[in-house]
């Protein structure tokens, strides 16, 4: 490129912004992880509640007053134990769940002290040191029952369903579309928020087990078949994501530098070097989610000097936590509420900027531009509003396989059941909270539903 | 505001607050320390007889933790003063000299021996001290060799040494009394009738405070093994308050003044103690936890209840509670309470209905009213024992309230559903 046309071209998307001790830094671990005595000192605190409200607001019920009293004692692998009992993914969860809004919102701490037991930090505690052990396996397989189980997603649903399973003895074979296990742990969480490679390792603990298998680069619909599992194995447990991202609705989304978030954070998971990946001076973000603050944070810890994330409704109504928001805001990411995309502006098929338009609420309460305009400069624009399940690979011969739900997700009943005989279904492609524990959770009872549902049919 | 002078058996001093005889007044360095912290008297560390010195071992104390809290209760195997007997006086009497103002007690213990007593408490007079205290508590060592509570579990050996004591020294003679016995009216007795000028308790309690479960040894562990100690600390303290009122309600002992000691670590701890007749008040653990400074709060505290109740001088509560400490036979029988819980106040924890539905009398009711957790006392069920009180984090939430059953104050005696009182009907 010439200097002249250089000079003309604004946009401005580069790797290494920053040096390699910065990016160390700004992607290590977000909260570092409790030393002995800060966890005996916050478990101490615990008021080991009758019928505690913590564990109601936990998803997948883990008794938390006694986890955390056996912190206190110094019984850390017996917390672990009581902690993966209910939520073989407490690890994980204990890093990317908003607790702010479950557990942690339900402590009664709060009303007394104003403060609330850390609860997710002391789970982390508890779970990173038996993740430590030589002795980390708590859990022991029955013996084989020869009945073969396949799931469909190496997901947190799709993981938590085998592990329930292969302990009953069973043989689970998981068939991933991806090259890796752990879903959105290992492709969509926010970098800091699992640092260490802590997705594998925590993949690495449930497969240990024994009787897992898993069949990476197989995708339903593609390489494998419903009506096909549903022949070859005894059950079938669908875990599958949702694989689709909204869309703008806007002309010249198809602009470059214009990117769905989720795309990018995968890359950004996936990268060996963080110094490689190109972002830009100017990012706006689209979107009001976790996914959006996700991305305006990490690429503003790229890099990129100006993150500006708008999104069409007020702070209340943004479904990221607001923690979550208060965090990005600390990260110096810009928060503009009430505006909503009207015109990418593009520059010799590149975008430079969005015109956005206020929004307000007109008497009845329906969202509408007020006609007052503004635009940002934007070198990348991700968009962040929201995911679809896809459910096509459940079409064969044109005809829906199973029932889906009015919003497009596979319907099942309270065991995890579709209308579809020996074929179960949790995580994102239900409904449900879109939360890992709320996935790990459909994955622990359908397997409970299939095992029983096995042992009645011999 | 209230004047915490305070005067014990012909001894006074600005406050009444002492260092125990223990590890921090062992020499002048802690001990000017203490008195320039505020502190308002020292019992000297307990000298031995000139002679074969007294050598400690390495690791010395134990420890209770309790729900993140350290040294609830603590115990020591330390022995009495390892320094040589003339440095300890020279300090002592350069102590009295510069600090005339603060009570300078000088803890003994010397063999069961007439000479001894004789010869140790000759030197002792020439520092120009307030008092002596007779060290007959010390459960640990020294006991082995005859000597510390090996005297104080004997009656007649603590009058005989009181007797002695009495006989070689004018000044005032207090007796420090073992708790390591069945009976504590038995020893203090003794010490009244051997003209005692006060007694000082509580010693330390015979104790392990812990089993190291690596080495299987009882902690404080010496190479492998462990001894068994005396315990003091915040754990002691009803130990010690119940046997102080003991000696204060007992005719026998003749309202002989008492020198308090035990678990003392606040203000109020120390109002308790003389509320229930001690004159001074004697603190070690608080200090060896958190350092002197602690006497900024003892005596202000103090100071401050004293105002808002009116009290002027420490002499206008104490022993105010002796009147109120009696058996269980004199307690009424009709007094009936029982338990509120303000709803305002409950944060849904729901350990009062636990404890009282696993451990108690079913009392508590627990409801759920979608999220909303709901306690509350069933009051035909409730016999008024405290313990939702107790348990609950918040406090006042639950306060025991009287049931105004009109019925007037009745004994175990005079009880009709007495079997004695049965035979006569």
């Amino acid at each position: 490129m010439s200097k002249a046309a250089e000079a003309e071209n604004p946009v401005d998307i580069a790797a290494g912004r920053l040096s390699a001790a910065q990016y160390a830094e700004n992607f290590s671990d977000v909260a570092p992880p409790l030393d002995r005595n800060s966890a005996v000192t916050e478990a101490n605190r615990c008021l080991f509640c009758f019928d505690a409200p913590c564990i109601e607001a936990c998803l997948t019920s883990i008794d938390i007053p006694v986890f955390i009293k056996k912190i206190s004692t110094d019984n850390v692998k017996g917390a672990a134990t009581t902690i993966l009992s209910a939520n073989i993914m407490g690890g994980s969860c204990s890093r990317v769940c908003p607790v702010e809004e479950l557990c942690e919102e339900a402590c009664v701490r709060n009303t007394q002290s104003g403060q609330p037991i850390k609860i997710g930090q002391l789970q982390r505690y508890a779970t990173d040191h038996l993740y430590s052990r030589k002795d980390a396996q708590v859990f022991t397989r029955k013996p084989a029952t020869g009945k073969k189980i396949a799931i469909v997603g190496a997901g947190p649903a799709g993981l938590s369903c085998a592990h329930g399973l292969a302990r009953e003895g069973h043989n689970v074979t998981i068939f991933e579309a991806r090259p890796k296990a752990g879903g959105l742990n290992e492709y969509g969480i926010a970098a800091y928020k699992v640092a260490g490679n802590f997705a594998q390792r925590e993949t690495d603990f449930i497969l240990a087990i024994g009787g897992i298998e898993i069949k990476n680069g197989q995708a339903l619909g593609q390489q494998i078949t419903l009506s096909q599992l549903r022949k070859d194995y005894d059950a079938v447990f669908l875990g599958m994501g949702m694989k689709g991202v909204n869309a703008l609705g806007l002309e010249a989304e198809n602009l470059q530098g214009v990117e769905n978030a989720v795309d990018y954070i995968e890359k950004l998971r996936q990268a060996k070097d963080l110094g490689k990946l190109p972002v830009g001076r100017h990012v706006v973000v689209i979107g009001g989610g976790n996914t959006a603050i996700d991305i305006a944070i990490q690429t503003k810890r790229l890099g990129a000097e100006y993150v500006t994330l708008v999104y069409r409704r007020g702070a209340g109504e943004m479904s990221a936590t607001h923690h979550e928001q208060e965090f990005a805001q600390t990260n110096g990411v810009t928060i503009k509420h009430w505006a909503q995309p009207k015109k990418l502006i593009g520059f010799q098929g590149h975008v430079t900027g969005v015109e956005f338009e206020y929004t307000q609420l007109d008497a009845n309460g329906k969202l509408m531009g007020t006609g007052d305009t503004f635009s940002i400069p934007a070198d990348m624009v991700f968009k962040a509003i929201g995911q679809t399940f896809v459910a096509t690979p459940l079409k064969e011969q044109g005809r829906d396989l199973l029932q889906l739900t009015k919003k497009g997700r596979i319907a099942v009943n309270e065991d995890g059941q579709t209308s579809l005989p020996g074929v179960w279904a949790g995580g994102d492609c239900t409904e449900g909270q879109d939360l890992t524990v709320a996935a790990v959770e459909d994955g622990k009872i359908a397997a409970i539903a299939i095992n029983r549902a096995l042992k009645e049919k011999k | 505001m209230a004047d915490i002078t305070c005067k014990i058996a012909g001894v006074t001093s600005p406050n009444p607050f002492w260092l125990a005889s223990a590890p921090p007044t062992d020499k002048e360095y802690n001990v000017v320390r203490a008195v320039e912290a505020g502190w308002g008297g020292v019992v000297w560390k307990t000298l031995g007889e000139e002679g074969p010195p007294v050598v400690n071992v390495s690791s010395r104390y134990g420890a209770i933790n309790y729900g993140g809290n350290k040294m609830a209760g603590l115990n020591n195997i330390e022995l009495i003063t390892d320094r040589p007997l003339d440095v300890n006086l020279k300090e002592i009497e350069r102590v009295k000299k510069n600090w005339p103002d603060r009570a300078l007690i000088v803890s003994l213990m010397v063999p069961c021996e007439e000479q001894s007593w004789q010869k140790i408490l000759k030197r002792v007079e020439t520092t120009g001290c307030d008092g002596v205290e007779l060290n007959f508590g010390c459960p640990h060592g020294m006991s082995e060799r005859g000597m510390g509570s090996a005297v104080g579990q004997v009656p007649e050996y603590i009058k005989q040494v009181t007797e002695w004591c009495k006989k070689y020294t004018k000044m005032p003679v207090f007796v420090k009394l073992t708790p390591n016995i069945t009976n504590i009216l038995h020893p203090a007795r003794a010490a009244v009738s051997g003209g005692a000028d006060a007694v000082s308790l509580i010693n330390t309690i015979n104790s392990i405070t812990s089993v190291n479960l690596d080495l299987m040894a009882p902690e404080p562990v010496v190479n492998g093994i462990g001894a068994h100690g005396g315990y003091c600390g915040p754990a002691v303290k009803p130990i010690a308050l119940c046997m102080v009122g003991e000696i204060a309600r007992d005719p026998d002992c003749k309202k002989i003044p008492i020198s308090g000691i035990g678990g003392i670590s606040t203000w109020r701890d120390a109002a308790e103690f003389i509320s229930l007749g001690a004159g001074s008040v004697q603190v070690c653990t608080a200090a060896m936890h958190y350092g002197f400074k602690i006497i900024d709060d003892l005596t202000d505290g103090l100071s401050n209840w004293m105002d808002e109740k009116g009290y002027q001088t420490l002499d206008d509560f104490r022993g105010k509670a002796v009147p109120n400490y009696k058996n269980w036979q004199d307690l009424d029988m009709n007094y009936d309470i029982k338990a509120v819980i303000d709803q305002d106040k409950c944060i849904q924890c729901g350990l009062c209905h636990i404890v009282c539905e696993d451990t108690s009398h079913q009392a508590v009711k627990a409801e759920r009213l979608g999220d909303t957790r709901r306690y509350t006392v069933i009051d035909e069920e409730c016999v008024g024992c405290n313990l939702c009180m107790l348990a609950c984090p918040v406090d006042t939430c639950i306060t025991m309230k009287r049931v105004d059953n009109g019925k007037p104050y009745l004994t175990w005696p005079n009880d009709p559903r007495n079997a004695a009182n049965m035979k006569k009907a």
